[in-house]
């Protein structure tokens, strides 16, 4: 290393020093630990006691691990798939030469700036049984024919479906996204797809879709990050729900680490959050590899 | 440009209208339900307005029985600004680093930064409780500011590919009339960098704005909740019976941060498409 490399290499770490304190610190040593106190039973009063792979042999037989696992999984199965296409599919409204684009996008993205206990009472008071503004609605539309509304807040199968819902309100910032992506998008590319022939549908599969394709990858591991945490939306809502209806993972660490205090248990519980997110995120990526077209950049 | 035909643009409009009246009608409902008096809220034929409008449902849940909103509004403020002020600082100082000065491990050190984004908060949210419990920082308001002292990786990432815009010839000049990196930093960077500061400043806010698990964990005493924790506590307390109330108070909590939005809406959405398409 020369002198003046050096020097740099002196600059550099200084300028991000503030930085590599806060990795070590707040990151690498929270994470260390974390490994740590998965092999131990820790009750934060007394110093924790090593107990091998204790804890994650226990998860294996915990109904409620899988009872969260799954409510969880389900959430995520359809509310991703469904917050991509509809944040798309209004970015591909907007994206149309209109009148008032700026009014409409504002008026789509504002619901994703509501913070979330403030959200998560809102649709609580939506979808109530009994004076529940949704229900008289849909109690008009679908009495005639002898259905009626179901009880979103009661029923553990109507439960998730309303969270879905709800999650499907806040999907502006994705929608933003998106748009921003199709406004990059070449003209002259659909012009020769015109010239070529290509109906409607066939501009949005071969030109569309594949110059978006990065952005959608994007979203989609954006998407599985947040939605394997889910917390603070069904927690407000429901708390766990009827028959643990809507008891989602991070909802089952945080009651094991500050409730029970079991936070050994909740550091292992961590973990598999981290391996999923981990192994899904591969996944998609392994999955979106052959799909996605980097050529425009 | 694209040409449709007048038939696709009026289903366009028809679905356009649609959607906004489904993602509108919320708000309203939230905002004209805060309005009503209580009785009108346990009527089985909902009403929008109901005369006369009761606007002092705003100013009675401010101090609804333990709802103090001006305390939790002024804890929430507090923690807003201090975070807003340590994350716009740290993180442009480190994004300095990773941008304008050539070093070795540069870029790996980038990359690790990046991969951190991917670490759910819950598998260090039990050793921060425990280290932060040695600090003796628990129910104080410090787990919540300090860190961002530290910089952030998202907003890093942000600064620094907008840093990146900016040609190196400037820094270099700089650099050949004897100025120092810190000099560079502060006095051309940062200025030529204000819309992205803006963006960093605006996300960090609404984060600690709407931040719920972390005043939860941190901060178990009434005195010192945030708007998120507060209005939690008051539905806990009186969900299912004062629905007015409650959406009174939901709407304060909401009105600032659109109010916000409305004020910096193009720096705002700027931002946010940024985010994805260097992704």
């Amino acid at each position: 290393m020369t002198r003046g490399e050096r020097h740099n290499l002196f600059k550099g770490l200084l300028f991000t020093s503030p930085w590599l304190l806060g990795l070590g610190l707040f990151i690498a040593y929270p994470i260390c630990a974390s490994v740590y106190y998965s092999l131990t039973d820790f009750n934060i009063f007394l110093s924790p006691i090593f107990i091998g792979v204790d804890n994650y042999k226990n998860l294996l037989q915990d109904k409620l691990f899988w009872t969260t696992i799954y409510n969880t999984f389900f959430f995520a199965i359809f509310a991703l798939p469904l917050s991509l296409v509809l944040s798309l599919s209004i970015a591909l409204l907007l994206n149309q030469p209109i009148w008032m684009r700026s009014a409409f996008r504002t008026i789509f993205f504002l619901p994703s700036l509501v913070p979330l206990v403030a959200l998560a009472i809102l649709w609580q008071w939506i979808f109530n049984g009994q004076y529940g503004v949704l229900n008289y609605f849909l109690e008009k539309i679908i009495s005639p024919v002898g259905l009626h509304p179901p009880n979103w807040m009661g029923d553990p199968l109507w439960t998730k479906p309303a969270l879905i819902m709800t999650g499907l309100w806040g999907i502006g910032g994705g929608m933003i996204i998106y748009l921003a992506a199709l406004q990059e998008v070449p003209a002259h590319l659909y012009e020769a797809a015109e010239i070529d022939g290509a109906s409607v549908m066939g501009k949005f599969w071969h030109v569309t879709l594949p110059m978006i394709s990065p952005v959608i990858y994007f979203n989609l591991v954006i998407g599985i990050i947040g939605t394997l945490q889910v917390f603070a939306v069904p927690f407000v809502m429901f708390g766990r729900g009827p028959a643990s209806s809507t008891y989602f993972f991070a909802m089952y660490i945080y009651d094991n680490a500050f409730r029970y205090l079991k936070m050994g248990y909740a550091s292992a519980l961590a973990w598999i959050m981290f391996l999923m997110i981990f192994l899904l995120t591969l996944l998609a990526t392994r999955l979106s590899r052959k799909h996605i077209y980097y050529g425009a950049e | 440009m694209k040409k449709i035909t007048t038939g696709q643009k009026f289903i366009i409009y028809i679905l356009l209208f649609i959607l906004s009246i489904a993602f509108l009608f919320p708000f309203l409902w939230m905002v004209s339900t805060a309005l009503k008096p209580t009785k009108e809220i346990m009527s089985t034929t909902p009403r929008f307005f109901v005369r006369p409008l009761l606007f002092k449902n705003f100013v009675r849940c401010m101090n609804y029985q333990n709802f103090k909103f001006t305390l939790y509004a002024r804890n929430t403020l507090y923690l807003c600004f201090l975070s807003v002020v340590g994350i716009v600082f740290s993180s442009s100082l480190v994004a300095y680093g990773f941008s304008h000065i050539q070093w070795r491990g540069r870029n790996a050190l980038f990359f690790l930064t990046l991969s951190t984004m991917m670490i759910p908060f819950p598998v260090v949210m039990t050793p921060l409780y425990a280290l932060f419990r040695t600090y003796g920082w628990l129910g104080s308001f410090k787990p919540l500011w300090i860190p961002t002292f530290f910089g952030g990786a998202f907003s890093i990432f942000l600064l620094r590919q907008f840093f990146m815009t900016i040609p190196h010839d400037l820094t270099e000049a700089a650099h050949v009339d004897g100025a120092g990196e810190f000099r560079i930093y502060w006095q051309i960077i940062l200025p030529l960098a204000k819309p992205a500061l803006l963006v960093v400043a605006l996300f960090q806010f609404m984060g600690s704005w709407n931040d719920f698990l972390g005043p939860l964990i941190y901060l178990p005493d009434q005195n010192t909740f945030t708007l998120a924790v507060g209005l939690q506590f008051f539905q806990s307390q009186h969900g299912g019976t004062e629905w007015n109330l409650l959406m009174a108070a939901s709407t304060l909590v909401i009105a600032p941060v659109i109010f916000l939005f409305f004020l910096t809406q193009r720096t705002f959405i700027e931002g946010i498409s940024l985010t994805g398409l260097k992704g």
